[in-house]
């Protein structure tokens, strides 16, 4: 059964939410620029690895087992995790996690928080439960300091801003941090956030974070970032609350030297990511003297028990397949209404949420197949989004709405059509006939029905006079 | 060899030259053609557009229509992608061992029409003349999805000739996708006006694919804009011959 409670925001469809971003020319730019230079970044430090496929299987047979035995590593996780002096929480939900980590923020005495970057908290919407508590989360990443000083959402899962340019966050920073003669350069940009956060850094007593990984044999805790603000809020405060999906298990600490391998160079494009971060409960005078592990589900046991759908826990959440999406690159994040946009997030959502609630996202994709040539963990997205838009149509025929609809019946209408060469026969030569009145020198410019969607921007060529089939009889009879 | 030419239903319908070009270069490298006359649709429409139990009596049609033949030829790579990789997975999700014993016997004598010339009767002349300037699309299926590789480039560039242009941005969808131009119209015309701009900047007279439903999108718009620059499959630039 899906959970009640995931609360991952949905706009309206895919294709609403697109059109009103494909309007907007200044992202346009913004998102052709950004994407094509990481992705270049990306396959130039991906192509150097002689041995990347079987970095890719590793990866994918080391998530395999995972899946296959979730439930032992996690068991084994906790036991270890407790050993070194951690504390560890189960939370079958958003709202069950967002009341462990409210407690024990409040047990602190403290109103102020920051945060590590971390896509977890973003699913639960741990900030907006805390701002209802009274307590302030401050993030110290710099896209997720600019997203939440412009109080806005996130559009990409590892460069949140990604749909900004540096023009228009210095304006954010003018005003958000009062200073009138910033510049736009990236170094000055820098110092600014660096400024402001560095007061709280010294200051705040609490933490929050996710992790990348988790090691099941030794209770190891893994966060990989780029700024060096992960670091600090990991080591610096007295209480560190992580808050973890339960798939993001490995068993062992040697597996980590596979993903070691595989998430900076399909993540930022960098051999290796300047900060990574792994701590193993609490050590005695040194970090942290409280941590405790929240380990989430909130919708991910019901991913695991589809065959076809498991596949989509491998993710390691890299963003190669954002980065590399046609898609994506034209409509930018905010289109697919969840903190997981790209090809990941149009297979990764629905699962949480149940199809029925997004049953657009499985739709948004070409199926251009860019998506899993990249992926580090091999994930199938073409494949899962098929088997999704399968569960999408199953659904909706079980609905009155979904026996009316036009879409349904044209389908089956024509596979009936199509399971009979007399009835396939009849049908092209019913279409010739039916299209002249809308044929205009070989081209249809404005078609009827489901075709104007198509001639509302593309002529249509006519179905010529002759089908081949024709043409082959009549060669046929020619020839005897 | 046996070669069944599998025209598929979109061909067969709308590109007809496509196909005529396709027999006459298979019978000019010797082979001999046979055209199935019982096939239809092979299900790829339906089934990647989620009416998967539709798509099923079209996707054991198929496996009984063609299992008697040596070689199955398509010009087209999209539904040779659904055959080779999807029909594995339907029957696999109906839990139909026969069915996926059958389409595991069928799926490898499925052969893209490019592919089958270059790659499996080691043919990249085909003897034909054509004095234009040419772009190529690879298209998604068949660069991603069964991986063809360089085979139509390569028959291109054996015709007598041609200027050959190669394509800025060549391995990104054009935006047809199925269903998707029109689920998605919006979209897919982003990432076309993209195709169309690096199409432009090539100053060919003719961009071609191996899928003719990707070049009715990219055609499509190319007509809309009177941009003069025409679209053809493969096969109808390697049929035309001096004289």
């Amino acid at each position: 059964m899906k959970p009640d409670s995931v609360i991952i925001e949905l706009s309206p469809r895919f294709e609403v939410g697109a059109k009103k971003a494909l309007q907007n020319t200044q992202l346009r730019r913004n998102m052709g620029k950004a994407t094509q230079t990481i992705r270049a970044k990306r396959s130039a430090v991906v192509d150097e690895k002689s041995d990347w496929q079987a970095l890719r299987e590793a990866g994918w047979q080391i998530k395999a087992d995972v899946m296959a035995q979730l439930d032992t590593y996690l068991v084994q996780l906790e036991a270890a995790v407790t050993a070194a002096g951690g504390v560890v929480h189960w939370a079958r939900d958003a709202r069950e996690a967002n009341h462990i980590v409210t407690e024990l923020i409040r047990q602190t005495g403290t109103n102020e928080i920051i945060k590590v970057k971390s896509l977890t908290t973003d699913e639960i919407r741990l900030n907006e439960h805390l701002e209802e508590a009274g307590i302030q989360a401050i993030e110290t990443d710099l896209a997720e300091l600019i997203i939440q000083l412009a109080n806005e959402k996130s559009s990409h899962i590892l460069v949140p801003a990604i749909h900004k340019n540096r023009s228009e966050i210095r304006a954010l920073f003018q005003k958000a941090m009062n200073l009138p003669d910033l510049t736009d350069e990236p170094k000055a940009l820098a110092a600014a956030a660096r400024q402001y956060l560095r007061e709280k850094f010294m200051s705040v007593k609490v933490a929050t974070s996710g992790a990348n990984f988790a090691i099941a044999e030794t209770g190891s805790v893994c966060v990989v970032e780029s700024e060096g603000n992960g670091r600090m809020c990991l080591t610096m405060p007295d209480v560190l609350i992580t808050v973890m999906g339960i798939e993001k298990i490995l068993p062992k600490w040697q597996d980590l030297g596979v993903f070691m391998q595989l998430l900076p160079r399909s993540s930022t494009g960098e051999r290796m990511n300047p900060y990574t971060s792994i701590w193993t409960g609490v050590t005695p005078g040194d970090g942290p003297q409280q941590f405790h592990l929240v380990l989430l589900d909130n919708g991910r046991t019901s991913v695991l028990a589809d065959a076809v759908g498991r596949q989509t826990l491998h993710c390691i959440r890299c963003s190669a397949c954002i980065n590399i999406c046609p898609v994506y690159e034209r409509t930018g994040g905010h289109a697919y209404g969840s903190v997981y946009p790209g090809p990941i997030g149009a297979i990764l959502t629905p699962q949480l949420v149940g199809t029925a609630h997004a049953s657009s996202l499985p739709y948004a994709s070409s199926l251009c197949g860019a998506c899993y040539d990249v992926c580090p963990v091999k994930i199938n997205i073409p494949e899962v989004l098929v088997h999704l838009r399968g569960q999408v149509v199953a659904e909706k025929q079980k609905t009155l709405a979904g026996a009316l609809d036009v879409e349904a019946w044209g389908m089956q209408g024509l596979a009936t059509v199509f399971a009979n060469r007399r009835a396939y026969e009849a049908a092209q030569s019913a279409g010739r006939l039916a299209q002249w009145p809308f044929v205009n020198d070989g081209y249809i410019d404005q078609g009827p029905g489901p075709l104007a969607a198509w001639t509302a921007m593309r002529d249509l060529g006519a179905i010529p006079q002759q089908s081949f089939r024709s043409w082959w009889r009549e060669r046929q009879k020619h020839e005897q | 060899m046996n070669v069944a030419l599998f025209i598929t239903c979109f061909n067969d319908t709308l590109f007809p030259n496509t196909g005529k070009a396709v027999v006459e270069i298979l019978e000019r490298v010797g082979q001999q053609v046979v055209f199935p006359e019982e096939q239809t649709c092979c299900g790829q429409m339906h089934f990647n557009t989620g009416y998967q139990q539709a798509a099923m009596p079209l996707i054991r049609r198929f496996v009984d229509i063609f299992t008697p033949y040596d070689a199955i030829v398509s010009p087209s790579a999209s539904c040779v992608g659904m055959v080779r990789e999807m029909y594995r997975y339907a029957a696999e999700v109906q839990q139909d061992t026969q069915l996926a014993e059958r389409v595991a016997q069928l799926a490898d004598r499925v052969y893209e029409f490019s592919e089958f010339l270059v790659h499996k009767l080691a043919i990249t002349d085909v003897g034909a003349y054509y004095p234009h300037r040419v772009t190529y699309h690879p298209t998604c299926h068949s660069l991603r999805g069964i991986r063809v590789g360089d085979a139509p480039e390569r028959l291109l560039r054996a015709v007598r000739g041609i200027d050959y242009v190669p394509l800025v941005g060549a391995a990104e969808c054009c935006g047809f996708g199925g269903t998707f131009a029109v689920k998605n119209a919006d979209t897919s015309m982003a990432m076309l006006s993209d195709k169309i701009r690096h199409i432009l900047d090539t100053r060919a007279e003719v961009c071609v694919a191996a899928d003719n439903s990707c070049l009715m999108h990219i055609g499509g718009a190319l007509h809309r804009q009177r941009s003069g620059v025409q679209i053809a499959h493969l096969a109808e630039i390697l049929v035309a011959q001096e004289g």
